[in-house]
């Protein structure tokens, strides 16, 4: 059956209260998930109360100040802070979280305290560092290149503007935009229940970024690898990865298409 | 949580995300769900339009309604539609949620063999009273 209640050891615990706001007037309170897999100690909600105008406006600004001036202990992941490579992706929210990217998330968005998690329902390396190994296998299962028979020309492979617009979007939101960063995979409950065989949003749409490519030659190999009950079929519109992603894509519209397709070739 | 993945030995990330293999079914499954669903819009309301009309009828007129070939075909495409609908979507629920392979497979079949023997029982019930 599904576990429907958290092991003891991954009971959350309320952790360390610091401020470093020094009482300034324009403070904010963030409640930071904790775990390190070195002590033998349940993860912990430790609360940092910064000044504001110590750091940048994003939420991740706010979690680098705590961590290079308050508490250098704190383990997240962060690379181009501008919302393009999908690092930093976590679950942040005042109250009820939402998956987004700490980097593009405004701290002004949010009105009482801000709660910092990691990516639900994966495996914590440490603090807000989710373990993607399998989503990047699962991503590597479905072969993400252009596969062709045809010899290859001797410059590159033609696209008209209008198959590109496929890939690309017409609002430049189509699934060649996506970023990898899993926000929307990790907020699917087909995914949370069934991650080891279900594909999960992000993966799908990739799938469909390549099953739709007019250069591509394996379209039908492809769709062969996705038509499964588990692979493709968990997915049940439930619509939470298109609500969620940063980038403002539509996973489910992907999904949505391969399913069509593996109607029509019927 | 023990995330089943982790519970299978050493295996490299990608021998785990492959499994067993694309099972290569699925869209039957699907497009049935879709056709019994359509199938299902006209046939529920016919069937509780006929429900509200026949309040209070005595046993022998109901008989008598039932035994109407217009009445007794629909209740027949209904009695098939909403069960094949229901075999199908119960089986997505058992797969959702059911992580144990034996007693999964347990429970698919145990729905199916239901489903049909108590449809089975629905027409032939219809038919003995149209017949
Ligand atoms: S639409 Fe599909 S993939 Fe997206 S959240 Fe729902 S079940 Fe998951
Ligand atoms: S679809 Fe959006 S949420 Fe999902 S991985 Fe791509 S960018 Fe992230
Ligand atoms: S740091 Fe790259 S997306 Fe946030």
């Amino acid at each position: 059956m599904a576990e429907f209640a958290l092991p003891q050891n991954s009971k959350v615990q309320k952790g360390k209260t610091i401020d470093a706001a020094n009482g300034a007037t324009r403070k904010k309170t963030f409640k930071v998930y904790r775990w390190d897999p070195d002590d033998d100690r349940n993860p912990r909600m430790d609360e940092y109360t910064i000044d504001l105008d110590k750091c940048g406006p994003m939420v991740l600004d706010a979690l680098l100040h705590i961590k290079n001036d308050i508490d250098q202990t704190l383990t997240l992941r962060r690379s181009c802070r501008e919302g393009i490579c999908g690092s930093c992706a976590m679950n942040i929210g005042s109250g009820k979280g939402t998956n987004t990217l700490a980097c593009t998330q405004a701290i002004d968005e949010f009105k009482g305290d801000i709660t910092v998690r990691p990516l639900p329902h994966m495996p914590v390396v440490k603090d807000l560092v989710p373990d993607l190994n399998h989503v990047y296998a699962q991503y590597t299962s479905i072969e993400p290149w252009l596969k062709t028979d045809s010899p290859a020309p001797n410059r590159e492979r033609l696209q008209s503007e209008e198959d590109s617009t496929v890939l690309n979007g017409s609002d430049g939101n189509g699934p060649a935009a996506c970023i990898l960063c899993f926000c929307c995979s990790t907020s699917c409950p087909s995914y949370w229940w069934n991650a080891d065989r279900f594909l999960g949003p992000a993966i799908l749409l990739q799938a469909y970024r390549w099953i739709a490519d007019s250069r591509d030659e394996a379209t039908g190999e492809r769709l062969d690898q996705l038509e499964d009950p588990f692979r493709l079929y968990r997915c049940h519109t439930i619509m939470n990865c298109t609500n969620t992603c940063p980038k403002g894509l539509n996973p489910a519209k992907a999904i949505a298409e391969i399913k069509k397709l593996m109607a029509v070739r019927r | 949580m023990k995330l089943k993945w982790d519970s299978e030995g050493i295996k490299s990330p990608l021998a785990r995300a492959r499994g067993l293999g694309s099972a290569h079914e699925g869209a039957d499954h699907w497009m049935k769900q879709r056709i019994t669903a359509i199938a299902n819009i006209p046939l529920v309301i016919w069937f509780v339009f006929s429900v509200v009309s026949l309040r209070g009828a005595s046993h022998a007129e109901f008989t008598q309604w039932l035994a109407q070939p217009v009445n007794a075909v629909l209740a027949i495409l209904f009695i098939v539609s909403t069960f094949s609908h229901a075999v199908l979507g119960a089986r997505v629920v058992v797969e959702d949620y059911i992580h144990n392979e034996w007693f999964k497979v347990f429970k698919l079949i145990g729905i199916k063999l239901f489903f049909v023997a108590l449809g089975v029982a629905c027409v032939f019930s219809i038919l003995k009273i149209a017949l």
